[in-house]
């Protein structure tokens, strides 16, 4: 019984089978908020799956050696990486088998992005490196704010554990907690005002640049998994404790979507910061805000 | 034809994926060519995406008569766009060197240097003719990637002052109602 929920939960709700069409969708709300908010239609419903198909008839170019075997196996491990991240939400009641935690969900969400400095840096191409550099310093600087918020979190809850998490009643500390992962989200997903690795007007591609056919649409993919991992777990946070399975997965999606809505309009509404303006907004004015709820969390646990 | 093919097929005629090269035009054409992504004409629509990196385009458009200088960038380029691809020679430059015929700083026109598939006359050409082209340029790679079929340029109807008439878009009316009024 373990076992087979856990692989259902893996590769049917909320994992593959759910996850890869979800991603397509995410994708697709995505380019048409954005072109509603410009004043365009936009893409058609089945956009993000034309490309998909369409990148997995196109032609490589040769790679040899090494480096030609690691740029191949980047995209893999990211995909797998985004894949499990969504297969380990908490979206549905707990029923035993493999739960996971908090830690090892952080860590599955950010393998994709060091898979991505390291795509670049093994491409050779100089674009992709200093696409790649920027995604250093741009993970370097969100990710201590994004830590700092799932530590007061799991500490204002005294738990690491996700199931634990999904059920308890959100308190106080954890909104602050949870509006921090939001504003650390944009930069995690290379979107408006922190797309600094992915900056096409002016570094090409950056990572993605040597990239093509099967393997760009890899990348396309987990980049949709990622969209869905990461507003999974903001939609997990929020979400109030349901007992009936289907209610609960359909607050989940509703919640999912309205994340990626309002990361959309914040997107359009917004230019790129420079490089040093993005690490100076999130070391100056947002971890200021984290450590206060980080130390008001332990205080709070102290006096309990 | 199995479905798979089928399906192939429809995906590469709704997702053409673009890179833009600038082959030594005076930017008229390069303006008209971002004016068809703008919230008037919105080629989004038919799926279409300007990309940074000619390894993730499918069509390839080039405007300008092809200086000395861009020649053996395009030919590059052209390598780098993986298979199958499309060239989109945007402009009456590309397709005839225009008013710098002659010019001993041009290596034009375009198909001397690589094979194109579809020429959109006009200086510059108006958006919708850009589109149009794009569009013809999605449907012949799509075609030719499933039948193997070869390269065959098409050139597209003139759009907007000039066309005499030949599209829909009146301007041809409204010359002749100015002058009767004149």
């Amino acid at each position: 019984m373990n076992l087979t929920t856990a692989l259902a939960r893996l590769l049917i709700f909320p994992g593959l089978l759910f996850a890869v069409p979800a991603a397509w969708f995410l994708l697709w709300v995505e380019r048409k908020a954005v072109a509603r908010m410009q004043g365009r239609i936009g893409p058609p419903f089945m956009q993000p799956f034309f490309d998909f198909i369409k990148l997995l008839g196109k032609s490589m170019p040769p790679r040899s050696g090494i480096g030609g075997l690691l740029m191949r196996a980047w995209p893999l491990i990211a995909l797998s990486a985004a894949a499990g991240a969504v297969g380990l939400l908490p979206v549905l009641p707990a029923s035993g088998g493999f739960q996971g935690d908090l830690i090892l969900l952080l860590a599955l969400l950010e393998l994709p992005s060091m898979c991505i400095i390291a795509a670049g840096f093994s491409s050779g191409s100089i674009f992709g490196e200093i696409g790649s550099a920027r995604e250093a310093v741009l993970s370097v600087s969100y990710n201590i704010v994004f830590l700092l918020a799932i530590l007061s979190i799991a500490a204002s809850q005294h738990t690491f554990s996700l199931a634990a998490l999904a059920q308890l009643p959100a308190s106080p500390l954890r909104w602050l907690g949870i509006a921090a992962i939001l504003v650390c989200l944009p930069a995690k997903l290379h979107i408006n005002p922190f797309s600094l690795p992915n900056a096409e007007q002016e570094i090409y591609s950056g990572p993605m640049t040597e990239y093509a056919g099967p393997e760009l649409a890899l990348w396309e993919l987990s980049h949709g998994l990622e969209w869905v991992a990461a507003t999974g777990l903001v939609a997990t946070l929020i979400a109030p404790a349901f007992t009936l399975a289907w209610v609960a997965a359909l607050i989940f999606v509703a919640l999912s979507f309205a994340i990626v809505l309002l990361l959309s309009v914040v997107a359009a509404a917004t230019a790129r910061l420079q490089i040093d303006t993005t690490v100076r907004f999130y070391w100056q004015c947002t971890l200021i805000f984290a450590v206060l709820a980080v130390a008001s969390a332990l205080f709070m646990r102290l006096r309990a | 034809m199995n479905l798979w093919n089928k399906l192939m097929c429809y995906s590469r005629r709704h997702s053409p994926w673009l890179f833009h090269m600038n082959g030594g035009s005076c930017n008229g054409c390069d303006i008209e060519l971002i004016a068809s992504l703008t919230p008037r004409y919105d080629a989004e629509q038919l799926g279409v995406r300007l990309e940074g990196s000619p390894r993730h385009a499918d069509i390839l458009c080039i405007t300008g008569p092809v200086t000395h200088n861009a020649t053996n960038a395009i030919k590059t380029v052209y390598g780098q766009v993986c298979g199958p691809k499309a060239v989109v020679a945007i402009g009456s430059c590309p397709a005839s060197t225009n008013v710098f015929i002659d010019s001993r700083t041009l290596e034009g026109p375009l198909n001397k240097h690589i094979p194109v598939d579809v020429f959109v006359p006009g200086c510059p050409p108006r958006p919708d003719a850009i589109i149009l082209g794009i569009a013809k340029a999605a449907e012949i790679l799509a075609e030719r990637a499933a039948k193997k079929l070869p390269i065959e340029p098409v050139v597209m109807p003139l759009i907007g002052p000039g066309c005499g008439g030949a599209c829909a878009c009146g301007t041809s009316t409204e010359a002749k109602t100015e002058e009767v009024t004149q």
